[in-house]
């Protein structure tokens, strides 16, 4: 393989403390080396750029069976959207709701290089490793979701914790999963009969438990078994005036708990699109900001971390595994819904949606992400996404960073909106001088992700010994005055390096890279009781055997990558 | 001094030569392309036969040329064009005549001006029009003024006059502008509707208004089999399009959902005349 | 000596039964026995077995003589066809795998083709209402675990999908449904007297043609609104009734087949139904689910989704991708003379397309890959044999609730014959090189 040298970048990298100074990045053999280990490298002059770590998104809908509902039911998003293919490219389109390919290269070309899809259905887990597989480039992992799981339900009302920590240790194992994911805990499954859980402590139908239960037993198993990332919420509620109130309970249900791995991961807890549980007021007419209470919160709890979900003002695509949610949105805009529910598991809305510049809430919704940001006192536990595609496509993350960078660039959207006067009276957004600094996007975008996922040994930094996924940006911090030329160099990356391989060379893809598939192989003790179980709910109750559940990695994965854990006594 | 004293109108003739093997994609004849472009300009411009990209010169013999802005320009296309799609698409200004009988998606998502047709056309004309005015001598396709597959925001304004008849699916999800239809309509009329008018001078057959949300419909003629979701309210006299005459007033679909406006419920309305 | 292999599924219908149990030959050669499967699927197993299987490809000349050729022929005629059309349509995919289809999709890609599955004649109309008004749906067991209102709607799943409802719908005892078929009230809406409609607590014989209108009075009836004395000939006390048994449901679900897609309003018969789905949703639980035919069609459209955004009818010949039922679609681009060339992979177009548009396939350059003698081999240039993907060859398949379920390889192919797959790949390799891409 090629040896390369980024010589004369300023380097921001938060893990090794570097920020903004002209340091020499060395790559061999895929990873990231000392710059004498080099022999006769490939020199990349990168004077007058910025070097950072490859991106590394923590929550995305990339991949799998809601992901293409939303694609197959919205032809109008292709619409005068389509890139040809070329070179090394496939043809490649859609806006909101972008095919795998696109979504391959609009994620290389802003210098990211692993995405996490963020809600598998196990049932559904082969259409979610064949997306991955066929989507270029991107190192992936996908968190199946356990929140409204029947074993999970039944194992916790009985609190037989190691029942949940072996059940969880053979689904991750069979559909080749990365983490625990909590949508709407009990809501989901309440949603079986058109219910809903709306608050933590609304007993889930039948089963008898609460949200509060289901999310604090699957963070104690979580624990127990030591896994890479924590569980991963979105807790009850989304969505709704007031909701924020709910989140603060939610948060409080792990106050005190200790993080405990062995992958360098400190909280026990990842809320998700906080954005969207940070509503203040009791109706759309007086809903307002309560970024401030939410993010008082998270500044003084670092046991957990959260990621934004920032509204980009445009029209996209929601989808989500809160199937009552959806329901509740298409009953307010009366667009098109589908929606599935998966035996045993779980469920899935999706609904297109506009976010308008000319309606009041859709612009606090877009103060509120920011704010979140603006607010966070530790930036690497507080993370860039728009919860792709539910605030935004997530090849709106420059203009984000745009945003949070330029005190100008907000100024200059909020006065863009119909409301505007209105925004700003129910939001803290124009109060906010706070510009980030591009070592606090690098904590956002890449190092804290990395860390929060328990993939700090591998991405995040451009420390020696990570995989050399590194990224160049045309955007000089000395010199760069005008706010676009954040959005323009952070939407074209120079150079995207994945594994040591270039794969974006000035703002265009030139390699489809050699993705991996990351997932979490965590042995536990035998446990007959829930091998029982398993055959017996197969048997009874699921539609497909036991023998055909399971992820088949040589046809349904490109390059497994198995992250092993070792949870025996 | 008014804009229209300074408009230089210029007009470019098309008239076909040679027949395409299978069809052309020719969204590039609209004014909006040709504007400013000489004649040895225009016939290099690009159409598609299936995966093959040739120029409009093999096609068409080219003469004339562009006006300064689209708004200046007027395109002729002497003769059938039974075998090209996309003429007119997504235009904004300017005109077109076709002097014979164009294949589909005339006037497809059209911003404005405006397109005559001498003849026929295919299905799918005006499909997504934003604005302007699409005119047919003859008889429309299925999908006339329709919203692209998907699209809840179909025909937002502008007119389409056919004089002839028209296909099935005329008007769905429309939202706003005129079809007037002069002759017979094929099922499905204004299907998911919320807002527009269309004028069936002829007959309809059934399944007309179906979903509608808000608009109005207005037939001269018979109606096979009414949506049940349509209540008779009252006779109404009124003047459609320059006709004077007594209407049966209906209102639906009773099966859908509908908006309100101070208090009053909103219903679509389908007018048939006595 | 004989072994018995498990968890079979079944290569027939959108049902996709996971649960047969082949009997073959120690030396995996072949078939003894299947069981589990219904009377088709079993056909479909041991129709692989007969001696007089095509094995070698073959072409027709203008005669209509037909002469065996190499593979090596065989992939180099397809490459040449399709590379030298400015139009070529690849037609089929629904019954074979997704990687199979992956590969032909590539291809497409290259030569600038229409690619169109087996919907285009079949739930291509569900597709389309599912672009204007969604769907609400679930999976196959959240039938059988909780709905207790079954309508079947221009289906007849007694004869089409034979496990239907034995598996999923009518007769299982799920968690929340432990008295079986005795706690569901079946509906059926169909204007023949089918052994469906026979084992329905009601059965509306509605008038043909008229499904959009009982639907719409349907919706009507649910919202209190007033309704005509009869509509679609079924009286409007009857039309009521149904409504009030559907919202007192706990969990409804709507299976609908080609009765409603394909006659009079099509896709917006199922549009109508899956808005009254949805004002059900006001009321109660409530879902709807095509009855999908061909094992895989589902899957041909998720991978076109996934890769291309669409589920069917895509129009790649301009290099991008373009969409649009009535000007993309197989039977309209054949009667319209748009394409130049046919290629047919995993269906039978003679047997199911309009003779008017067989004929054209006829006069076309085309190409059929399919193991048996079909209506469609008999009109193309070449027969291309190929193994039995699920019986010789394993892939994924997407049941009709679009769960993906790995089908197994039971027996060995016939020496020397290739898959769907391998075929594809060499082909595309061939393509490669005639457009001189890396």
């Amino acid at each position: 393989m090629a040896e390369y040298l980024i010589k004369n970048g300023f380097v921001f990298d938060p893990i090794l403390g570097i920020n903004g100074d002209k340091t020499d990045v060395a790559i061999k053999d895929g990873k990231i080396v000392e710059s004498t280990a080099l022999s006769n490298p490939k020199v990349i002059d990168a004077a007058g750029k910025t070097v950072m770590a490859a991106g590394v998104d923590i929550h995305a809908h990339v991949a799998g069976p809601k992901v293409n509902v939303g694609r197959n039911f919205r032809p109008e998003d292709k619409l005068f959207t389509y890139e040809a293919g070329n070179g090394v490219k496939r043809m490649a389109g859609g806006f909101s709701v972008p095919t795998v390919f696109r979504t391959g290269y609009l994620y290389a070309k802003m210098g990211y290089g692993t995405v996490m899809e963020a809600a598998m259905p196990p049932l559904y887990a082969r259409h979610t490793h064949e997306e991955m597989r066929d989507t270029p480039i991107l190192d992936q992992g996908a968190y199946p979701v356990f929140g409204n799981n029947w074993f999970v339900l039944e194992y916790l009302k009985n609190h037989e914790l190691e029942n949940v920590e072996a059940y969880i240790s053979w689904l991750l194992r069979t559909t080749r999963g990365y983490a625990i994911k909590i949508v709407n805990p009990g809501g989901t499954e309440a949603w079986g009969w058109g219910l809903n859980c709306n608050s933590i402590h609304d007993p889930v139908p039948y089963f008898d438990i609460t949200p509060a239960q289901i999310m604090k037993g699957l963070m104690e198993a979580n624990e127990a078994l030591r896994l890479p990332h924590s569980v991963h919420i979105h807790t009850n509620n989304l969505g709704n005036p007031g909701n924020y109130e709910t989140t603060l309970e939610t948060f409080k249900l792990f106050e005190g708990a200790k993080a405990n791995n062995d992958f360098g991961r400190k909280q026990v807890m990842h809320h998700t699109h906080v954005q969207f549980h940070s509503y203040g007021g009791d109706s759309w007419g007086n809903v307002e900001s309560k970024a401030d209470a939410i993010m008082d919160y998270v500044n003084s709890h670092d046991n957990m971390t959260i990621d934004l979900g920032c509204v980009t003002l445009d029209e996209t695509t929601t989808m989500t595994a809160d199937g009552p949610f959806e329901h509740h949105l298409t009953e307010l805009n009366h667009l098109k819904w589908a929606n599935t529910d998966v035996e045993l598991e779980t469920a899935a809305g999706v609904v297109p949606y506009i976010y308008g510049k000319n309606i009041k809430v859709c612009g606090i919704q877009w103060a509120i992400g920011l704010e979140l940001a603006l607010m966070a006192k530790d930036p690497m536990r507080v993370f860039i996404t728009t919860d792709h595609p539910n605030a935004g496509p997530f090849f709106r993350y420059p203009r984000v960073m745009k945003w949070l960078m330029s005190k100008k660039a907000r100024e200059a959207e909020m006065d863009s909106l119909k409301w505007a006067e209105k925004v700003r009276d129910a939001t803290f957004l124009s109060g906010i001088d706070r510009e980030l600094t591009l070592y606090e996007i690098a904590a956002m975008s890449r190092a804290g992700t990395a860390q929060a996922l328990g993939l700090s040994s591998m991405y995040g930094s451009l420390k020696p010994g990570l995989q050399a996924d590194v990224a160049v940006y045309d955007y000089n911090p000395e010199t760069a005055e005008d706010p676009e030329l954040i959005e323009k160099a952070f939407g074209n990356a120079a150079y995207l390096f994945k594994g040591g391989e270039v794969v974006v060379k000035d703002g265009d893809v030139v390699s489809n890279g050699n993705k991996k598939t990351l997932w979490v192989d965590v042995k536990v003790n035998d446990n007959p009781q829930v091998r029982r179980d398993v055959t017996e709910k197969f048997l009874r109750y699921y539609t497909v055997t036991e023998a055909n559940y399971e992820v088949n990695e040589k046809v349904f994965m490109k390059n497994p990558y198995r992250i092993e854990v070792d949870a025996t006594q | 001094m008014r804009l229209s004293e300074v408009m230089m109108m210029e007009t470019v003739t098309l008239t076909p030569k040679a027949q395409p093997d299978l069809y052309i994609d020719a969204e590039n004849i609209t004014p909006d392309a040709f504007a400013g472009k000489t004649a040895e300009e225009i016939a290099a411009i690009h159409v598609h036969e299936g995966n093959q990209t040739g120029l409009l010169g093999t096609y068409f013999e080219v003469s004339g040329k562009g006006g300064a802005t689209a708004a200046e320009t007027k395109i002729v296309i002497k003769g059938d064009v039974l075998r090209v799609k996309y003429i007119g698409m997504r235009m904004t200004a300017g005109e077109i005549l076709i002097e014979g009988s164009a294949d589909m998606y005339v006037g497809a998502w059209m911003e404005g001006g405006r397109i005559h047709v001498t003849g026929n056309v295919d299905a799918f004309s005006g499909t997504g029009m934003k604005d302007g005015e699409l005119e047919i001598d003859g008889n429309a396709g299925n999908y006339l003024g329709a919203a692209y597959r998907g699209d809840w925001r179909g025909m937002q304004s502008g007119t389409i006059r056919v004089h002839g008849n028209a296909g099935s699916d005329i008007g769905t999800f429309m939202n706003g502008g005129t079809i007037v239809i002069d002759g017979d309509v094929d099922v499905h009329v204004g299907t998911h509707a919320e807002g527009g008018t269309i004028i069936v001078k002829g007959n309809g057959k059934s399944k007309i208004g179906g979903q509608m949300v808000k608009g109005d419909i207005y037939v001269f003629g018979t109606i096979d089999v009414m949506m049940p979701g349509y209540v008779y309210r009252e006779n109404v006299d009124l003047e459609v399009d320059g006709t004077k005459a007594t209407f049966a007033m209906y209102e639906g679909d009773m099966g859908e959902r509908h908006g309100k406006r101070k208090g009053q419920v909103i219903y679509g309305h389908i007018y048939q005349k006595y | 000596m004989a072994k018995i292999v498990t968890d079979v599924v079944c290569p027939f219908c959108g049902t996709l039964c996971d649960d047969l149990e082949v009997k073959v030959t120690d030396d995996n050669k072949k078939i003894l026995e299947v069981c589990n499967a219904c009377v088709i699927g079993t056909e479909k197993f041991l129709h692989s077995q007969a001696e007089d299987r095509l094995k070698v490809p073959q072409m027709q000349d203008e005669e209509g003589n037909w002469k065996e050729v190499s593979i090596k022929d065989a992939v180099e005629y397809t490459a040449q066809t399709l590379c030298n059309a400015k139009k070529p349509l690849m037609y089929g995919w629904s019954s074979t795998n997704c990687e199979a289809q992956s590969v032909g999709h590539e291809i497409a890609e290259l030569v600038g083709a229409v690619v169109d599955n087996t919907a285009t004649v079949c739930h291509g109309t569900t597709l389309i209402a599912v672009q204007d008004v969604g769907v609400p749906s679930c999976t196959l067991g959240e039938v059988k675990n909780r709905a207790d209102r079954i309508v079947f709607w221009g289906c007849n799943p007694a004869h089409a999908h034979p496990r239907h409802m034995s598996r999923y719908s009518i007769f299982p005892r799920g968690f929340f449904t432990g008295k079986g078929h005795k706690a569901r009230k079946m509906v059926v809406v169909d204007p023949r007297s089918t052994d469906t409609a026979k084992m329905a607590d009601v059965h509306l014989q509605l008038e043909q043609g008229r499904d959009y209108e009982l639907l719409s009075a349907l919706r009507v009836a649910l919202r209190g609104a007033p309704l005509p004395e009869t509509v679609a000939g079924i009286p409007r006390e009857t039309i009521q009734d149904v409504a009030a048994t559907l919202k007192s449901g706990r969990f409804v679900i709507i299976f609908f087949g080609m009765g409603v897609t394909q006659s009079l309003s099509k896709n917006h018969n199922i549009d109508m139904a899956i808005s009254l789905t949805r004002d059900l949703n006001e009321y109660t639980k409530a879902a709807i689910m095509p009855m999908r035919g061909h094992y895989n069609v589902t899957g041909s459209g998720q991978v076109l989704g996934w890769q291309f955004g669409f589920p069917y009818c895509v129009d790649l010949s301009r290099g991008f991708a373009r969409y649009n039922p009535g000007d993309s679609t197989s039977n309209d681009l054949l009667r319209r003379g748009e394409v130049d060339a046919v290629f047919v992979l995993g269906s039978d177009p003679g047997a199911h397309f309009p003779i008017s548009s067989v004929k054209k396939i006829a006069h076309l350059p085309s190409v059929c890959v399919d193991p048996h003698h079909t209506p469609t081999s008999a009109v193309c240039k070449l027969h291309m044999p190929v193994a039995f993907v699920g019986v010789e060859e394993a892939g994924c398949a997407y049941r009709m609730d679009n769960v993906p379920i790995e089908t197994r390889k039971v027996v060995e192919p016939p020496e020397g014959m290739v898959s769907d797959e391998e075929f594809l790949k060499m082909v595309l390799k061939r393509v490669r090189e005639i457009k001189g891409v890396a």
